[in-house]
């Protein structure tokens, strides 16, 4: 069999802006049929390879390649005019999120009928109808009516599938899909990486980037690890998965909570220093004890609530949600967006009245109590978000933030708490010396540590914890998570845990919540629900989820 | 941040800060010495202007005042660098001299409509739903005579004079910094910081008089500075049609009115006085951006 | 993740919604021509001294006692307080302005006379800046880092030049100097130059920076990105994409716009001697010609309202996300 010549042949990429060099020597092949996952974190310059791919990787970049070959033609030295003819024809580039990747103020239609009319296939009519077609093509019902719609006005999903009719709609040879489903909720995202290998069997080469390692690994047939803009590991999937050579590739398998029993490490450095002196050491209960005679922390009863969205139908965000929380335990709950999950930790914070039910705290009630006499109370219950920054008073150092939450409001100037400062952030892991800084300085990680350490400060005994890894990359979330375990173990807490990410839920939670719609569609112990899912929707979501990241992916991760 | 090549997307979540690109922004030394020249500079215009309007002699030793009729009209030259006016007055000292009149007059209706804004942003920020759509609707009233149009209606009725410039002035500028007070506090008031706070378990008081009053007025800064030059313009406006500071005395708008009539035969009188104006409001303008992304960094 | 995105459908036009948008305009137009009215009415009376000398030009301006017995006969000063109100609101209702008492003739027909010159001046002036503008847009973000700081320093300065001297110096150089245009406005094309000139200027400097933002996100967009990867030129992206980005807030700022060309107008009219609203309301406001100022002030708060609601219609339909009302 004569070898096919390549879709996609790269040698020695190195991509610079100015004195940055943001790419170096990056080489790879792609075959017809064949799909190339590049997986890195933010800021690992896949992002940029992909696009000096098609000549666009921005003002100000000076890209160099010892070869860069687009189906046997040299791409070095295209002129501008010879690029376009390129683009969109010989190369399909998909991004990230639809609603921005297609312009908000043109129909669907439109942005799909641009493709094939810069190529000048064909006349208007015909281009009408093959958009439609494109659009069939891509799983989309009644596109006759979706063509004349905006992008604002679909789903995601649909959204992203036009976009990605936008990009085949002149049947490329090589697909560049830059992070394609990554802003989709699980389910939808499943079944437009459906779409997306369909393609590639259809005889496409694709470069498929991504900074999730195991949400690639059912797609690829080799992955590549990019890391401070180099290839630091390439390989057959089953080989860089199965038998990761580099250290980065093992800490990213490693830190991946897919498959990882419950307190089990993801991260290879320590979560926290020692254990601070001062702070009581509490032992965690033992996992399953029964909770019989049990006070819960946290107890919700036919919770429900609605917000008004128009005056005639208003929108039913929760609809009788109960459970329980006990001591010492996490509960997860997990739901797509808009499934009510964030909804459901506003009303136990007690920051939102429900409209029906109730919430107890410590078996005393919570919910529909003066605000002035939670207040008091309040101390028991912290919480951490998504983004922490948006949290913080933007005016406060890192230590002002902790003084404050140390001395209940009393004061903002650090010194005057400086021991106790000291010791939160070592609890996080954190530098003392951060005290002095201002939380913009700092990293994603740092800064959710720094909430974790003001959450902490008045010694609360239940922890809500909304999406608190949502917005970090997959080593850094693995840090956190670590440390939130560590912590749970060391003073006995309680965690409300939200995620819409069920690996995440699994490996966190000793009972867990799914979430749909506003309702609890399924409860129970986590590994019961996991392994043995009774509602439909639970199923599904379980599909849909990436699965156990493959052979060796749950052995000896961290190990360096 | 490692990839932003202006062609690339600015909403990408994977161009997020992180940490290891923080450092790498420091690179260009020489273009972030560059990148602070605009603001210097400004500074050192508004400086100068303020100097002058603490010290004019110190600046310009002629008489402002001191009439040379044999004088009248040198066009700008070595005894009058700036040239004379009408009654051989120079212009230059007249300018330097006028800082001090039209400086106090645009900082006085900053003030006023500062004031005036104060009130009525935080009215409709915290005096909930009855109270906003009530400031909401007397704002919609003063935009709907924007400019010199709402000034001269107060004139009109108020009669002229330097007092009613300033008011005017300041009326004027109030129902744009009041809407913009508004809307600070009212992101502010739904902000997550605002949530945590609570969690915290702090009192709505406190959390008004620590975390949101304190940030909603920070962007005051940014508009008192741009709002000076802007009042130095409205106020200069004003005086140029008659309606300001009266003749003699060496205002800058007034000067410009004077220089009207010569304006074919001594360009000079038109031209420097409102090339003064026109460099502190450019410079006011420069000053409050950089204060701007400053605070948005 | 975590908030619910329903995405809600197009809102379509309908006979109901369009009724209800015009009602509303309608309504909040009336509101302001009412605020105006009365804050004018009662503002009068605030000053100390007689109303009716204030209404005859003040204290300087030695009105004989036969006019202020009329001026008191006309607006009823004799009579309590309520009454005057609302006699003067209904006379304005029933569109009676009064009379002018520096020009000697009713304000309606003054102003009728004033409002056609002026509104040419206007429009040519948003006409020019808005081109100007879009220009400006286009070439600082086509020419590199230099372009922008050349069109972010332009739009500085243009922020910062007032009417009056930007007039000055144009008479300066086209007119004493070059002799190209005349320095006294007339209808003829060339009379017309300069003062459209002095009033785009400044404004193309405000709406070019507006536009400049949003273009340069335009561009950086990913959907433009996505555009350049299906093979669009710089051109086509310009064209098809960022310009009109850059046009839905320029759109949006017209009706202020609008307000800050009649208030420029002011002075412009005056410099270049030209008839017009600008140029009267400042008579009126030097003899204190009550009648007359409200007259105007009515107008202008009355062209505000109806330009606002036009560039709402605009910006609709610009912007296919926000609907037809």
């Amino acid at each position: 069999m004569n070898a096919p010549v390549p879709v996609l042949r790269v040698s020695d990429l190195n991509v610079s802006f100015g004195a940055d060099s943001v790419v170096r020597g990056v080489s790879f092949t792609i075959n017809p049929g064949e799909c190339l996952a590049l997986v890195g974190e933010s800021g690992s310059g896949k992002s940029v390879t992909a696009r000096s791919l098609i000549g666009l990787a921005g003002r100000g970049s000076q890209v160099q390649a010892g070869a860069l070959e687009l189906a046997g033609r040299d791409a070095r030295r295209l002129s501008q005019r010879s690029w376009r003819g390129i683009r969109g024809k010989q190369v399909g580039l998909i991004l990230q999120d639809a609603l921005t990747s297609l312009d908000p103020l043109r129909t669907v239609g439109k942005e799909i009928d641009d493709s094939l009319r810069l190529h000048s296939s064909g006349s208007s009519a015909q281009r009408a109808a093959r958009v439609i077609e494109l659009l069939e093509s891509v799983g989309l019902d009644d596109p006759v009516h979706r063509a004349a719609q905006l992008p604002g006005e679909l789903s995601g999903g649909m959204r992203q599938r036009a976009l990605i009719a936008s990009a085949i709609a002149l049947d490329p040879a090589l697909i560049i899909a830059d992070e394609p489903t990554t802003a989709l909720d699980a389910t939808i995202a499943a079944s437009v990486m459906e779409l997306l290998g369909g393609l590639r069997r259809s005889g496409s080469g694709m470069l498929l980037i991504s900074h999730d390692l195991a949400a690639v690994a059912r797609v690829a047939d080799s992955i590549a690890v990019m890391q401070h803009g180099q290839l630091v590991e390439h390989g057959p999937r089953d080989q860089v998965l199965g038998d990761p050579q580099h250290s980065y590739t093992r800490a990213l398998l490693a830190a991946d909570p897919a498959g990882k029993p419950r307190f089990a490490r993801l991260s290879p450095v320590p979560a926290s220093a020692e254990v601070p002196p001062g702070l009581p050491a509490v032992s965690r209960p033992p996992a399953g004890a029964p909770a019989a005679g049990v006070q819960p922390a946290l107890r919700a009863r036919g919770l429900a609530k609605s917000f008004p969205v128009s005056r005639s139908a208003p929108f039913q965000a929760v609809r009788q949600v109960d459970f329980k929380l006990l001591p010492g335990r996490t509960l997860g709950i997990v739901g797509e967006s808009g499934s009510g999950k964030t909804t459901t930790a506003r009303m136990a914070l007690g920051l939102l009245a429900p409209d029906a039910g109730s919430v107890e705290l410590f078996g005393e009630p919570w919910s529909g109590v003066p605000e002035s006499a939670r207040r008091s109370r309040r101390r028991a219950l912290g919480a951490i978000y998504q983004d922490p920054a948006s949290s913080f008073d933007p005016r406060l150092s890192a230590g002002s933030l902790l003084a404050d939450a140390v001395s209940f409001g009393a004061t903002r100037n650090p010194r005057s708490h400086t021991a106790k400062i000291a010791q939160l952030l070592q609890l996080v892991g954190l530098d003392p010396e951060v005290a002095g800084r201002n939380p913009a300085t700092l990293s994603g990680g740092q800064r959710q540590r720094l909430a974790i350490a003001r959450a902490l400060a008045p010694e609360p005994r239940v922890l809500v914890c909304d999406e608190p890894v949502s917005a970090l990359d997959v080593s850094i979330q693995a840090q956190v998570l670590d440390l939130l375990d560590d912590l749970q173990q060391r003073l006995g807490l309680s965690y409300l845990f939200i995620s819409h990410d069920l690996s995440v839920i699994r490996h966190m939670s000793d009972d867990v919540l799914v979430m749909r719609a506003g309702e609890v569609v399924e409860s129970g112990a986590t590994e019961t629900v996991f392994t043995d899912p009774q509602h439909h929707y639970t199923r599904a979501l379980l599909a849909a989820a990436r699965v156990s990241a493959g052979p060796g992916a749950s052995g000896p991760g961290g190990s360096r | 941040m490692t990839m932003t090549g202006p062609a690339l997307p600015a909403g990408d979540p994977l161009l997020a800060p992180h940490p290891g690109n923080v450092r790498r922004r420091r690179a260009g030394g020489v273009r972030r010495l560059a990148s602070h020249i605009p603001w210097l500079a400004a500074g050192a215009v508004l400086l100068f202007f303020v100097l002058a309007a603490a010290a004019p002699g110190l600046l310009a030793p002629l008489d402002p005042l001191a009439i040379n009729p044999a004088a009248a009209f040198s066009p700008p030259g070595p005894g009058h660098f700036l040239g004379t006016d009408e009654s051989g007055r120079d212009i230059y000292s007249r300018i330097i001299h006028g800082a001090r009149p039209s400086l106090l007059i645009g900082a006085a209706a900053t003030a006023v409509g500062l004031a005036l804004a104060l009130v009525l942003g935080t009215m409709a920020g915290f005096g909930g739903k009855r109270l906003d759509s009530g400031v909401g609707r007397i704002l919609e009233v003063l935009f709907a005579l924007p400019g010199l149009l709402l000034a001269l209606v107060f004139i009109a009725l108020a009669g002229p004079g330097v007092g009613t410039t300033v008011i005017a002035v300041g009326l004027t500028s109030a129902p744009g910094y009041a809407r913009i007070i508004r809307g600070q506090i009212i992101a502010l008031r739904n902000s997550p910081m605002v949530e945590a706070a609570t969690v915290l378990g702090r009192s709505r008081s406190h959390i008004l008089a620590i975390h949101i009053l304190p940030n909603a007025l920070a962007p005051i800064a940014v508009l008192a500075t741009l709002g000076l030059g802007q009042a130095i313009l409205w106020a200069a406006s004003l005086s140029f049609l008659g309606l300001g500071a009266p003749p003699p005395a060496p205002e800058w708008g007034t000067m410009l009115s004077a220089g009207r009539t010569y304006l074919s035969l001594a360009w000079w009188m038109t031209f420097f006085p409102g090339l003064t104006i026109v460099l502190v409001a450019a410079a006011a303008t420069v000053l409050s951006r950089s204060l701007k992304f400053r605070g948005t960094r | 993740m975590s908030t619910p995105t329903a995405t809600p459908p197009r809102r379509r036009a309908g006979p109901g919604r369009s009724l209800k948008w015009l009602l509303g305009r309608l309504g909040g137009g009336i509101f302001v021509l009412w605020a105006v009215a009365t804050a004018i009415f009662f503002g009068i009376r605030m000053i100390p001294g007689d109303p009716a000398e204030a209404i005859m030009g003040g204290p300087g301006s030695q009105a004989s006692a036969e006019a202020l017995a009329a001026a008191r006969a006309e607006y009823g000063l004799d009579q309590p307080l309520f009454v005057q109100y609302f006699g003067q609101l209904w006379r304005l209702a029933t569109g009676d302005l009064g009379t002018s008492y520096s020009l000697k003739s009713p304000v309606a027909e003054v102003l009728g006379e004033l409002i056609p010159p002026t509104l040419l001046l206007a429009g040519l002036a948003l006409l020019l800046a808005w081109a100007m503008a879009l220009a400006l847009a286009v070439l600082s973000t086509r020419s590199g880092p230099w372009g922008s700081a050349i069109g972010s320093g332009l739009e500085i300065v243009s922020a910062a030049v007032p009417h009056f001297w930007l007039a000055s110096v144009l008479i300066m150089v086209f007119s004493t100097s070059l002799g190209w245009f005349p320095p006294v406005s007339t209808n003829a094309p060339a009379g017309l130059v300069l003062p459209v000139a002095t009033l785009a200027l400044p404004l193309a400097g405000f709406l070019g920076q507006v536009m400049r933002d949003s273009m340069e996100g335009a561009q950086r967009s990913p959907y433009a990105l996505s555009a350049r990867a299906r093979g669009e030129s710089e051109t086509g992206v310009l064209l098809r994409h960022s310009l009109r980005h850059a046009a839905l807030p320029g759109i949006a700022l017209s009706g202020w716009a609008l307000g800050s060309l009649l208030s420029g107008a002011v002075v412009v009219e005056t410099i270049f001697a030209r008839p017009g609203l600008g140029r009267s309301l400042l008579q009126a406001v030097t003899a204190r010609d009550i009648p007359l100022v409200t007259g105007v002030a009515l107008f202008s708060a009355a062209a505000y309202v109806v330009v606002m609601a036009l560039s709402d219609l605009a910006e609709r339909v610009a912007d296919p996300r926000i609907g037809t009302p």
